[in-house]
């Protein structure tokens, strides 16, 4: 059973506006009896000032289907036609108080009417230029077609890029094997062949520069000054000596007991930031380098 | 969902039925008193392998099986499916075909669709506009090329008979493997599977008042078998893992009680069928039963109600507190209606409608006055919100009245 809002519910079960429109000068049809939803919107529209006086609309689908077609008809009434085609999908599900991802192809359905029925108005034709996959990715509603246009238009080859293209995988990751699938299909007929992407690779010791070494070294104590300022103290780089970082405690930190504590942790983080096992040692300020001056 | 004030009514047993009480109370035990593991060589284990085997033998009875060591415990209905396939798949490696239908469950489709992407040829048999298959096309396609033959024993969505009997005959004469789910068909009707060709059968505990993740494998003696799970030597090695003891002794008693009510199934439940089948269609025009009338499950009733949608009805249908299903695609979140529908060819503006009603002999004739008495009033809400209805029944030639962009 889906998960519909309370919205949902009352505008399926009590559709507002619902029913044909025997004066309209404005009529939207759209939908795909294949998928099971088909949507006709009927607008009674002001000549004068382009204004929609009243709205109605027939609908063959679901609960959602049937409760996005009544608030899109709510949500327009009064608006300019101008206006109403600035309503976008989000707007009609945010309006339900959101749709399950399964379903958000419902709101787009209503949008779609609502710019079918203007270019109806406007003596336009209006062509849908958008076609519908199957749901791949449920974590970010993001079907098969979309993914695989993206992939196309962008010569992607991975799931991580088609993740920061298109979001899909990149929640739970469950729909990993089905975007593999596409790429695969995609990448076949550009005439390469889908090969998984090597794990992540492992940091191996002593593979960094000295000043890579350094830059993540500086990093790590980045990261922990806003927590120590807190309580009103600070860490400082010192200098680096081979495995060993030597380091400032300021303020409230120096000596306090808390200070082995925090440098545990700083430690922990360089070792898991260098991949190598380095000492945190604090020293006092006058060190024999200056301390490095980190920006704030 | 508005919490409905009347008692709700269940119809959906085709998709999961209620755990029957007696299974219940012999479960618990097992879960405290009789934790032993039954491999174990002390009493803890040995009465619990006991209980197992009476388990067995319950199930036993109700297949008409020969031998008890032919039941195979599984995890369900779709392990017992995936492992007859991929075990006919790795005992015959040189054979290299399946033959299925296009009405399937999932658990047989999309791994033969898996299979068929790894490069296996997967044969579906059609069905008619009733369901039915064609033996004429089946026998043309049994060779030694092909490792199994997969048909269900009923359908689950129209309740619909394949026969599958004759089916494994057929399969046999030609040296070739025959397995059926029978997950809808065991515990309503009588089996007699030792007078029979299958070689493998799968059934499923939860749709026979069992509980949920327990099924089993019935594997004929002498069929050549390969396991899916390899480990310790549970089921004669046959599947390893230990055993889901709560869950088999819950079957058992469930397969027990399937057997005492099997008359039933075939009268009363039948009747009460019958009765909401002709309730509904007497009060609703544009709405016919789908599937094969004549030779079906008797708790299935499958109606397609034209030009409204599945889920919406179902909705409706709820909030008096009625529960039944649909192959809407809706439903299912897919872009498609159901493959059942559409293999029968039933037209998109009915098969989005389809309803299906699964009685169990917990069900009563009040229950069928009430669903008969709410039917109609939600159809016809529903149809008064369709672009696809007019005033007092379809528009005109529907498909063209109302042909929408990217129709
Ligand atoms: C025909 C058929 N086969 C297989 C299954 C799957 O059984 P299970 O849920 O026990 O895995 C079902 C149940 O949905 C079914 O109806
Ligand atoms: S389903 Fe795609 S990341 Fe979760």
């Amino acid at each position: 059973m889906w998960d519909y809002s309370e919205t949902v519910k009352e505008h399926f079960y009590n559709p507002r506006n619902a029913g044909a429109l025997p004066d309209a000068n404005a009529i939207g049809e759209v939908g795909s009896i294949s998928c099971g939803d088909a949507l006709r919107l009927m607008l009674k529209v002001d000549p004068g000032n382009e204004t929609i006086t009243d709205a109605s609309f027939q609908t063959f689908g679901c609960g959602s289907a049937i409760a996005s077609s009544s608030a899109l008809t709510e949500i327009i009434k009064g608006k300019t036609l101008d206006q109403a085609l600035e309503v976008s999908n989000q707007d009609i599900a945010d309006f339900l108080g959101g749709l399950p991802p399964e379903k958000m192809h419902c709101s787009v359905m209503g949008r779609e009417a609502l710019q079918s029925a203007v270019a109806n108005y406007r003596g336009e034709v209006w062509s849908d230029d958008h076609e519908e996959g199957a749901l791949i990715c449920k974590c970010f509603a993001v079907d098969a077609v979309m993914i695989e246009e993206t992939i196309r238009a962008n010569n992607l080859c991975s799931v991580e890029q088609v993740t920061n293209y298109t979001k899909a995988g990149g929640g739970c990751s469950s729909c990993h094997e089905g975007i593999e699938e596409i790429l695969a299909k995609v990448l076949a007929e550009r005439g390469e062949s889908f090969t998984a992407a090597p794990p992540p690779e492992k940091k191996v010791p002593g593979k960094l520069t000295t000043l890579e070494r350094i830059r993540k070294i500086e990093q790590v104590i980045e990261k922990a000054r806003p927590n120590l300022q807190r309580d009103h103290g600070d860490i400082e780089l010192v200098d680096v000596d081979g495995k060993t970082i030597y380091v400032s405690m300021k303020g409230a930190c120096s000596g306090c007991q808390m200070e082995a504590v925090t440098l545990g942790g700083v430690q922990a983080q360089m070792i898991e930031a260098l991949g190598e096992i380095v000492k945190v040692i604090p020293v006092k300020a006058t060190a024999k380098l200056a301390p490095n001056s980190l920006p704030a | 969902m508005s919490i409905p004030n009347l008692t709700p009514i269940y119809l959906d047993n085709n998709a999961t039925t209620r755990c029957a009480p007696e299974a219940v109370t012999a479960m618990l035990p097992y879960f405290t008193e009789q934790f032993g593991n039954p491999s174990s060589m002390h009493s803890f284990g040995a009465k619990v392998g006991h209980a197992v085997k009476a388990a067995r033998t319950s199930l036993q009875k109700l297949l008409g099986a020969e031998f008890d060591s032919e039941i195979i415990y599984t995890a369900g209905g779709t392990e017992a499916d995936n492992t007859a396939i991929l075990s006919a798949l790795k005992a015959n490696p040189e054979r290299k075909e399946i033959i299925t239908t296009t009405v399937e469950h999932h658990a047989v489709l999309h791994l033969c669709d898996q299979l068929e992407k790894e490069g296996y040829t997967i044969h579906k048999l059609k069905v008619d506009g009733k369901g039915r298959l064609d033996l004429n096309e089946y026998a043309k396609l049994l060779s030694d090329k092909v490792a199994l033959v997969s048909v269900m024993w009923a359908n689950n969505e129209t309740g619909t008979f394949f026969p599958v009997v004759k089916m494994a005959e057929m399969a046999n004469a030609a040296g070739v493997l025959f397995h059926t789910d029978a997950v809808q068909a065991v515990g309503k009707i009588p089996l007699k599977l030792k007078d029979t060709a299958i070689d493998m059968l799968s059934l499923s505990g939860h749709k026979l008042h069992g509980p949920k993740g327990i099924g089993a494998l019935y594997l004929r003696r002498g069929a050549r078998f390969r396991p899916l799970l390899r480990g310790g030597g549970q089921e004669r090695g046959r599947r390893a893992g230990t055993e889901n003891v709560p869950a088999i002794i819950g079957m058992g008693v469930a397969a027990q009680l399937a057997l005492e009510h099997m008359e039933m199934e075939n009268t009363y439940v039948r009747a009460l069928r019958d009765k909401l089948q002709a309730g509904i269609l007497a009060a609703v025009p544009h709405a016919f039963v789908t599937g094969n009338p004549d030779d079906r499950l008797p708790n299935t009733l499958n109606v397609a109600f034209e030009y409204v949608e599945g889920e919406a009805i179902l909705m409706l249908l709820n909030k008096q507190g009625i529960a039944a299903s649909s192959g809407s695609a809706c439903t299912s979140g897919s872009l498609e209606p159901s493959h059942v529908m559409r293999a029968m060819g039933i037209p998109y503006t009915a098969a989005h409608g389809t309803i299906r009603f699964s009685l169990s002999h917990e069900n009563t004739e009040a229950e069928m006055d009430r669903v008969i008495a709410a039917v109609p009033s939600i159809i016809a809400q529903l149809r008064k919100l369709s672009p696809y209805w007019g005033e007092n029944g379809p528009v005109t030639d529907p498909e063209k009245a109302f042909a929408p962009t990217y129709a």
